[in-house]
């Protein structure tokens, strides 16, 4: 069952949100969910406000080196806070597009 | 007089400089560029040398042979860059000035990077993405018995991302040749979600990867190698084991570029994607995979880009705006072993579609789908490398933008699969 919040969401075919204005952080909170992580802590926090904010003027969401280097975050606790992909999924729940070092 | 000054005399410094000398009036103009290297390698060749197919001397000629006379080549290595001051110095103590910059210094594989990775390197840890690696994995491999071999991507980007698959589909051909085949268990784990990283490609590949019997893990993330357990482990705690590993290690810019407080975290440049002009500083553009540009980090990018550079700098030096916008374009034979290869044309919007290439309806070469003529496509693109594309000559029917005449758009109904009921 799709979330009431995520019913309206403009999307790409990868599921990423393509109006970036239609984000909350309560939308936020059910993307992660959909993406298997059932609550998110401060430590995830950090890491959303920190690609929202490199990714603001720009619009492109930050590559995994980009967020360890800038966030302070070791890439295996990245790993821990967003499994598989930590790069894709925090663009994804961040209202980003998907990150561009991924050619 | 006004000096153009290149760094980099590889695929994309060669071209650009080439193409550069018949344009600028050498009455207003000095051409200078600058490499380490006295010889100049055909990077696409390396592939071949572990499976004995090319030999060293196959992909190797004098750097300053490929160059105009007129062009003044430097042999040394570039200590620092000083952007503000337009201004290289270089490890023989000499410096340059320049009106404009060309950075065409490419990247390279930093096995360094990764715990343990470099430990047992060219042991029963190879490479192939440098003339060394690919020659001590040839000589490993012709005593090879057989066992598991593990092909991991550290991390993307990285130089021509479809060599990888193309080192499988070869290993897949040398070890069934040798008529060992039976004996050797072959495994890709890579970070990306599938075989490539456009979809309909990736699922095409997939289908070839599973016909030939070859394991892909997808969503690997390197953290480290571990020697004594013979495993690569990643982020999350997965571990692939093997008997020989090869790997293509993390890439990376020239550290210099570092040093001179140009690049992003991996020493790439930005760069406009469209004029390749960097971000930073107008008199500076890159070529080839310096920049920190969307595209593929393949040589035949870098030709596309050729065309653009050469109509922006000109726009440029007369102080208009510049036009040309380079799309992304790619253009990849992507050999599946047994004689046969696949074609990919593709941009920054338009993924690889299937159809036929250069001309529309006739080809010769397949899009998407496995041909011999493409493996001959392949084998022939040394000669035009040598003879065309690095003296930034064109080659008829092949055009700078990506067309989709003679692509055919995927139809949305049935499953892309569909598409790839592989007819044998």
């Amino acid at each position: 069952m799709t979330h009431p919040l995520l019913a309206n969401l403009k999307l790409n075919e990868e599921g990423f949100m393509t109006d970036k204005s239609q984000w909350t952080k309560e939308i936020a909170v059910e993307i992660a969910k959909q993406e298997g992580i059932e609550a998110l802590t401060e430590a995830h926090w950090k890491i959303i406000d920190f690609c929202r904010k490199t990714g603001e003027p720009t619009g492109k969401a930050p590559t995994l080196r980009t967020i360890t280097d800038g966030s302070g975050v070791s890439t295996k606790e990245l790993f821990t806070l967003f499994p598989k992909g930590p790069a894709k999924k925090v663009a994804k729940i961040s209202g980003l597009g998907k990150p561009e070092g991924c050619v | 007089m006004k000096t153009f000054l290149i760094l980099g005399a590889g695929t994309g410094g060669t071209m650009v400089a080439n193409r550069m000398a018949s344009r600028l009036d050498p009455q207003e103009w000095r051409i200078v560029i600058v490499d380490k290297n006295e010889t100049h390698y055909y990077q696409p060749g390396f592939l071949f040398i572990p499976f004995g197919v090319y030999r060293p001397a196959d992909v190797v000629k004098p750097t300053r042979r490929l160059l105009p006379r007129s062009v003044e080549v430097v042999f040394a290595d570039i200590e620092l860059i000083e952007p503000e001051n337009n201004k290289v110095s270089l490890s023989n103590g000499k410096s340059i000035n320049y009106d404009y910059l060309i950075m065409a210094t490419g990247c390279d594989i930093y096995p360094e990077e990764t715990p343990g990775l470099s430990d047992n390197w060219h042991k029963n840890i190879f490479d192939f993405y440098t003339i060394e690696g690919a020659t001590k994995l040839h000589e490993f491999f012709e005593t090879w018995q057989g066992g598991r071999m593990v092909l991991n991507v550290a991390e993307m980007p990285i130089k021509c991302p479809v060599a990888p698959l193309e080192f499988m589909f070869l290993a897949d051909w040398y070890f069934t040749r040798r008529g060992i085949r039976n004996k050797v268990e072959l495994a890709y784990a890579t970070p990306l979600p599938g075989a490539f990283t456009k979809p309909t490609c990736s699922i095409m590949l997939a289908g070839v990867l599973k016909r030939k019997n070859i394991t892909i893990i997808p969503e690997f993330n390197l953290m480290e190698v571990d020697n004594d357990k013979q495993v690569i482990r990643s982020y999350d705690d997965m571990e692939v084991p093997y008997d020989v590993l090869v790997s293509i290690p993390l890439n990376k810019g020239a550290e210099m570029i570092k040093r001179s407080g140009m690049g992003d975290s991996l020493n790439f440049i930005p760069a406009n994607k469209h004029t390749l002009q960097a971000d930073q500083y107008p008199n500076v553009f890159i070529i080839g995979d310096a920049g920190n540009l969307p595209a593929s980090k393949a040589g035949s990018v870098a030709h596309f880009m050729l065309d653009i550079l050469e109509a922006n700098l000109l726009s440029h030096m007369k102080g208009q705006e510049m036009h040309a916008q380079f799309d992304g374009h790619a253009n990849c034979f992507v050999e599946t072993g047994f004689d046969k290869a696949v074609l990919i044309d593709f941009n920054y919007d338009v993924e690889p579609l299937p159809g036929m290439f250069p001309i529309p309806g006739i080809g010769p070469f397949t899009l998407l789908g496995e041909s011999r003529i493409n493996h001959l496509g392949k084998l022939g693109f040394k000669w035009i490398y040598w003879n065309m594309l690095l003296k930034g000559i064109e080659i008829p029917t092949v055009h700078s933008h990506m067309t989709m005449a003679g692509k055919k758009p995927i139809p949305q109904v049935m499953g892309v699969e569909s598409l790839f009921t592989m007819k044998e």
